[in-house]
């Protein structure tokens, strides 16, 4: 259990003009921060098992639905909030958060003529076109606002192939053996305390079935957006690959500006079979917090991929540039034999943000391997950490992993650090473990500046350079956006 | 062109040139020889407009306009290019990509349409026939586990590509073997015309072998102690550096 550390205060008296530049810290304005008026219908503040009956009720859930989630609250109360990530935020009063908010007029899912005409404004200002004629990308969305999924596009091309694609309250009635089968099979509601708190509460969320032998015909991508103040967003995910059969799935967050913080505690589970693959991508820019550190989403998220068939095969890639604090760890369970995790992260944290992030690899089967590629950016004030384990286990001949973790430090007030765990009970193993930090050299800078580029498009190059192999493994529009949004986050620290 | 009057300059409060005065018209190639730590690399980063230059007293002027409060990448785009002693490493953008960005940049400013794909390709295939340089480059990282000649060569190249008005060579001899001096050196010739200046920064006369200046200056100490034609090369070959810091010596004494 090494820690690296690097703290850019060593090479103070280096920085001249340029590097002064990146420390100024400016007010870029965080373009998704609007706020919809729409009436919603909202559960009374604070948490107890009548709460959690009172979602269960509103959602029209079987009984045993209502009873799993009990169960998780109750296991819920028994515990105590982790402690251990490299991230300082002032206690969370649970009693203190709505947990259960949707728009009012609740739309019939089958036709988007009946959505709200304000939820369909709302997620055209963000770019997210839900009508079905406009989307040229043939990319599926399932967009969650609140607590509710409003409106999921392309159902009936998906229903063609037999790809399920719906929220997982819409799963709930129509497909009630499939989640009760898988929900909570790869993240158990004991497994820590956001994700039991996670599964007594959850509103809703997204649930894909792709059948046996079948590659979805298009990308399926689901939207968060937090609006209501005060609410905490639960959302779960569940993604079922049968065997042979492959899926990428895309997910994007924002919220609005609010001067408070808002909890986002997520859980993912992903479940491949054999000769399976899902790839996962996300790009998340919940609203970070002012340039003052004041308000922002606290985002605590499980999210678990097992790959519980031989030749089974899943990607995380994540671009990660908002959340006030980040905590989350995309991990992967490599059960069968010849299965495949790969990791894939670019993290930006900038002004007071904290994130404190990674993966976990397990490798339980047979000639399992591992990739995993870490990119931390950090600028301003903020902390960024990469946290990660590979493991290996008794049985797992064969087993190899290759860790890379690169931190690029801008300016001389962040902070970078690396915390990998390594745990391997099999001789055959293979692991290795490469980490490097970068600061943003002066000497770069001036290079381009040279050569006839600004300095702020010089520190986009640099950094979109260093996040490279991160960018090629996510879908083309998806990378275009992340490029985007890194120029974005980091604006403000180039002066 | 350019025109420098008393220049002086610090690095790190202390201070390297001491009064330099030059001037350079439009087609002619200077070159700058002295011994190391006479500030010949100052001089090519202070035109440049590096941050870790300051400058304390004198004038500059490129094309009638005064430099020492333009932005480096200004600089660039009025026509000033520095090809860099050591060139810089940028990982994970590929020389396609930056000199694309480069090249309209410098098009943009000065009022030109950005080159199209082809254009562009058409471009570096010419400019990079001139060097002898394998196009599997273009995709390889900006310098990344580039050669100290091919590094020399890709700053050549990004100068035949830009075509600045005023070239400014930090040692681009140096570290080279003579075959790869000759390949650089004929790019330099390329480059040249009647309209654009070369300023070459060199510690050895070799280069001047093949890249014959119209005026040579010594800089010792931070000032130009002697001026002269190409002849003055040879001569400070022949003699050594010393031979001009006696002749300083004496003069300073009389």
């Amino acid at each position: 259990m090494e820690e690296i550390k690097t703290n850019g205060l060593q090479e103070k008296d280096e920085i001249s003009e340029d590097m002064q530049l990146l420390n100024d810290v400016t007010k870029n304005e965080y373009k998704w921060g609007f706020i919809t008026d729409i009436e919603s219908d909202t559960a009374p503040k604070g948490l107890n098992e009548e709460i959690v009956r009172f979602i269960s009720l509103k959602k029209g859930e079987p009984e045993w639905m209502t009873e799993w989630r009990l169960k998780a609250f109750r296991h819920w109360q028994t515990m105590e909030e982790p402690k251990w990530p490299n991230v300082k935020y002032p206690k969370i009063d649970f009693q203190d958060i709505i947990y259960y908010s949707a728009p009012k007029k609740k739309p019939q899912l089958d036709s988007l003529d009946e959505v709200d005409p304000e939820l369909l404004k709302t997620f055209e200002k963000l770019g997210i076109p839900l009508e079905e004629q406009k989307i040229l990308s043939g990319v599926a969305v399932d967009a969650v606002f609140d607590s509710v999924s409003v409106a999921t596009t392309f159902k009936e091309t998906l229903k063609e192939k037999g790809v399920i694609f719906s929220s997982v309250s819409e799963a709930l009635k129509d497909h009630p053996e499939l989640v009760k089968k898988y929900l909570g099979s790869v993240v158990p509601y004991t497994d820590n305390y956001y994700a039991a708190l996670n599964a007594a509460v959850f509103s809703d969320g997204s649930f894909v079935y792709i059948p046996k032998g079948v590659r979805c015909p298009m990308e399926l991508s689901t939207y968060f957006r937090i609006n209501n103040e005060e609410t905490g967003q639960f959302e779960r995910t569940l993604i079922i690959a049968e065997e042979g059969s492959y899926v990428s799935y895309l997910e994007g967050c924002t919220a609005p500006i609010r001067d408070t913080n808002q909890l986002h505690a997520a859980v993912v589970e992903l479940v491949i079979l054999e000769n399976a693959e899902i790839k996962y991508s996300t790009v998340q820019n919940w609203y970070p917090g002012n340039s003052e550190g004041k308000g922002g989403i606290y985002n605590f998220v499980t999210k678990r991929a097992a790959c519980r068939g031989n030749h089974s095969k899943v990607s995380w890639t994540q671009v990660e540039t908002g959340s006030a604090v980040t905590w989350k760890y995309p991990s992967c369970i490599l059960q069968g034999d010849y299965s495949v995790g790969e990791f894939y992260s670019v993290a930006v944290t900038n002004n007071y943000q904290q994130a404190d992030t990674g993966t976990k690899m397990i490798h339980l089967g047979k000639n399992t391997s591992s990739t995993i590629i870490s990119k931390g950016i950090s600028a301003g004030k903020s902390n960024n950490s990469y946290r990660g384990l590979v493991k290996v286990g008794k049985k797992a001949d064969n087993a190899r992993n290759f860790t890379q973790c690169d931190s690029m430090l801008m300016g001389d007030k962040c902070g970078a650090h690396t915390f990998p765990y390594i745990e391997i009970e099999n001789d055959t193993a293979k692991v290795e473990h490469e980490a490097t930090t970068s600061k943003v050299g002066e000497d770069q800078i001036f290079y381009l500046n040279q050569r006839g580029i600004s300095t702020e498009d010089a520190v986009n190059m640099i950094v979109n350079g260093f996040c490279k192999e991160v960018f090629n493994e996510l879908p083309m529009e998806f990378a275009v956006e992340a490029q985007k949004l890194l120029a974005i986050s980091l604006e403000s620290s180039v002066g | 062109m350019l025109v420098i009057k008393n220049l002086k300059a610090n690095v790190e409060g202390k201070e390297i040139l001491k009064g330099i005065n030059l001037e350079i018209k439009a087609g002619e190639v200077h070159a700058i020889m002295g011994p190391n730590g006479s500030g010949k690399s100052t001089l090519a980063n202070v035109l440049a407009g590096h941050g870790g230059y300051e400058v304390t007293d004198g004038e500059i002027y490129f094309e009638g306009k005064e430099l020492v409060e333009l932005a480096p990448e200004d600089r660039a785009r009025e026509g000033i290019f520095l090809a860099f002693q050591y060139p810089i490493e940028i990982p994970g953008i590929s020389n396609a990509t930056f000199l694309k960005t480069a090249l309209n940049e410098v098009r943009k400013y000065n009022g030109k349409p950005e080159a199209t794909p082809k254009e562009f390709m058409e471009l570096l295939r010419e400019k990079s026939g001139v060097l002898g340089m394998d196009p599997q480059f273009i995709s390889r990282s900006v310098n990344v586990g580039f050669s100290g000649g091919e590094k020399k060569r890709n700053e050549i190249l990004q100068m035949l590509m830009l075509q600045p008005k005023l070239a400014l060579l930090d040692e681009t001899d140096s570290g080279l073997d003579i075959d790869a001096l000759k390949i650089v050196s004929s790019g330099v010739n390329v480059f040249k015309n009647n309209d654009n200046a070369v300023l070459l920064v060199t510690h050895y006369q070799r280069l001047l072998d093949y890249i014959v200046p119209d005026y040579v200056h010594v800089l010792s100490k931070g000032r130009i102690i002697k001026s002269g034609g190409k002849e003055l090369a040879l001569e400070l070959e022949e003699k050594g550096y010393d031979w001009i810091k006696n002749d300083e010596l004496i003069e300073e004494n009389v």
